[in-house]
């Protein structure tokens, strides 16, 4: 396998007695989609702005390499090979679209007409051509966002780190900014992601961490990271406490709440398992009043993962499908 | 590319950026150049004729243009200051400290602008004052030349301060209360008036600050006025302060990531 596009061992980051990077792995191969999950403090914008070399991180981290470089040795080397979008836009609102587009060409040293070339290029492929000439400071959120991954992309960069893209913007120019990234992965770039949407990091990464407290809980593919949470349940409610009772003695794998009067049986919710469940029930004479299907999905382990107390038995806000 | 021409490069395309940022919202230059303007106004013709104990007004706008083409400098680098602070609290100076070029162009780019700013300030001034009735009585092309690179060499100290404080300073408004001393300093030197004509207690403070030295080699090269070895003393000045500047805020940019 060829060198991991970041490859980041024990990263420490700490201010004062506070502790925001607690010692984090990340290895990203190249080509790849890396998402950095957490709630709103867990330590993301910190982990981005330390791979980008705009912070530096404690002397007691391991060894960090980003595009094959060394971060604290030759940052330089690594500032030609990444593009960073952060989570505030970085685009000069004093200027037009395309005089910021041009800066970037300037300051990648593109000879002139490539510059231009490449500014026509991008500003056309991001829907931006038509206001390339009006200050950037009356572009619209998700015009500014597009503005900034463009001049991101100016320096043809290998690695790209994307703070948070689509914070504040609607579905739409999510869905275009989704579209914007996917491109970008299909053009051979890693991007390093971090957001606070378990969808966005759902759809998009090929691997995803869960950082919280300064540490990742756990890492995998969203499928991986599902199978964390033991499987779903099957969840019964009966309001007749009689049937309530035949039923909680019929099945007794199941947890019974006898305040709210439901059994929750753990199964995987297929066809096969709820003919059983029901089945049993019909040979007890009983029925249930509601029957809802629960199948985990990144938000069970987010909650289970993120919560500051021990992991729960149950999702905090379980989302149910009522069948 | 050499480190060198990386950083001349770099350096000229930060510098076209604040020069596009001055052309395209010229107000806050403009105004910095009303207080000088405005106070050449109200000593000519208001003090004028008192001041200058009966010599007349011309005697007068002679004896303080000097120091107010000096003020001139001191009023347009509050807008360096101004400018510096509030750039760095925009999301680009991440950007570039994230790009792979030389690390102090920022800074360079803005020091640049703003000398060429506060020379072109000085040239609008001194058009005025020439409009007003002053003329240069001794002045050969050789010390209009000493003139213009004096005043370049007061620009280029006092915006390395500038941007020193706008650096410091957490916002605009800061910036510019921070650096309101650049322009009170020529207020309190041989601008306006002889410092002997000063309080005994006062003269030392117009005497041993960097105004007053470049103010009277100024009046010298243009007045034929004498001025002392005040030529060498105003040069230390602003090489100290050119090299504080410089070093304060290179090591306030390099040691202040947002």
């Amino acid at each position: 396998m060829s060198d991991p596009a970041i490859a980041a061992n024990g990263l420490r980051k700490s201010y004062g007695e506070t502790t925001v990077l607690d010692g984090i792995d990340i290895h990203v191969p190249a080509g790849t989609i890396y998402s950095l999950l957490g709630p709103n403090g867990a330590g993301k914008t910190t982990a981005v702005k330390i791979l980008s070399t705009l912070i530096s991180p404690d002397p007691a981290s391991g060894p960090l390499r980003v595009g094959g470089h060394d971060l604290t040795t030759d940052p330089q080397a690594v500032r030609a090979a990444i593009g960073v979008t952060g989570q505030f836009s970085a685009v000069d609102g004093l200027i037009t679209g395309e005089e910021n587009m041009l800066l970037m060409a300037d300051l990648n040293h593109l000879p002139r007409g490539e510059g231009r070339r490449v500014t026509a290029e991008l500003l056309e492929r991001f829907d931006l051509t038509q206001a390339a000439k009006k200050p950037a400071s009356t572009y619209s959120g998700g015009m500014k966002r597009r503005l900034d991954i463009a001049m991101t992309l100016v320096g043809n960069p290998k690695i790209i780190f994307l703070d948070e893209p689509t914070t504040g913007l609607d579905p739409r120019s999510r869905h275009t900014m989704w579209q914007i990234i996917r491109e970008l992965v299909t053009d051979g770039v890693t991007v390093f992601l971090t957001t606070q949407y378990l969808e966005e990091a759902d759809q998009l990464a090929d691997r995803i961490a869960v950082l919280t407290n300064g540490k990742i809980a756990a890492q995998g593919s969203a499928e991986e990271l599902k199978r964390l949470i033991p499987g779903g349940h099957v969840q019964l409610r009966f309001t007749d406490p009689a049937a309530y009772q035949t039923a909680a003695l019929t099945l007794r794998e199941a947890t019974r709440d006898d305040q709210a009067l439901t059994l929750r049986i753990p199964s995987d919710g297929t066809q096969r398992e709820l003919r059983t469940i029901l089945d049993r029930l019909d040979a007890a004479g009983t029925e249930a009043d509601e029957l809802t299907v629960h199948t985990p999905d990144l938000d069970d382990v987010f909650f289970a993962l993120t919560s500051t107390t021990s992991i729960p038995a149950q999702p905090a806000q379980p989302k149910e499908a009522v069948r | 590319m050499s480190s060198l021409t990386l950083a001349l490069r770099d350096s000229s395309t930060m510098l076209r950026r604040n020069l596009l940022h001055a052309r395209r919202y010229p107000s806050l230059t403009l105004n910095l150049l009303l207080t000088p303007v405005m106070l050449l106004l109200l000593f000519v013709y208001i003090f004028g004729d008192t001041m200058s104990g009966g010599a007349g007004r011309s005697a007068y706008i002679a004896y303080i243009t000097p120091g107010i083409l000096l003020m001139t400098i001191g009023s347009t680098v509050i807008g360096t200051a101004v400018s510096v602070a509030t750039d760095m609290n925009e999301g680009i100076i991440a950007r570039f400290r994230t790009m792979n070029i030389h690390r102090s162009s920022v800074l360079l780019g803005h020091v640049a602008g703003s000398v060429l700013q506060a020379i072109t300030s000085v040239a609008l001034v001194g058009a005025v004052a020439l409009a007003m009735g002053f003329r240069s009585t001794h002045a050969t092309l050789l010390d209009w030349l000493a003139a213009f690179a004096l005043l370049t060499l007061v620009a280029l100290a006092f915006t390395w301060i500038a941007v020193g404080m706008g650096l410091a300073s957490p916002n605009a408004e800061a910036a510019s209360n921070n650096a309101m001393p650049l322009i009170l300093l020529p207020l309190i030197s041989s601008a306006f008036v002889p410092l002997h004509t000063m309080p005994g207690w006062f003269q030392p403070i117009a005497h041993y600050q960097p105004f007053t030295p470049a103010i009277e080699t100024l009046r010298g090269l243009l007045l034929g006025t004498d001025t002392g070895n005040n030529a060498w003393i105003t040069i230390a000045w602003c090489l100290g302060l050119t090299a504080l500047g410089y070093r304060w805020s290179k090591t306030q940019f390099n040691h202040n990531p947002t």
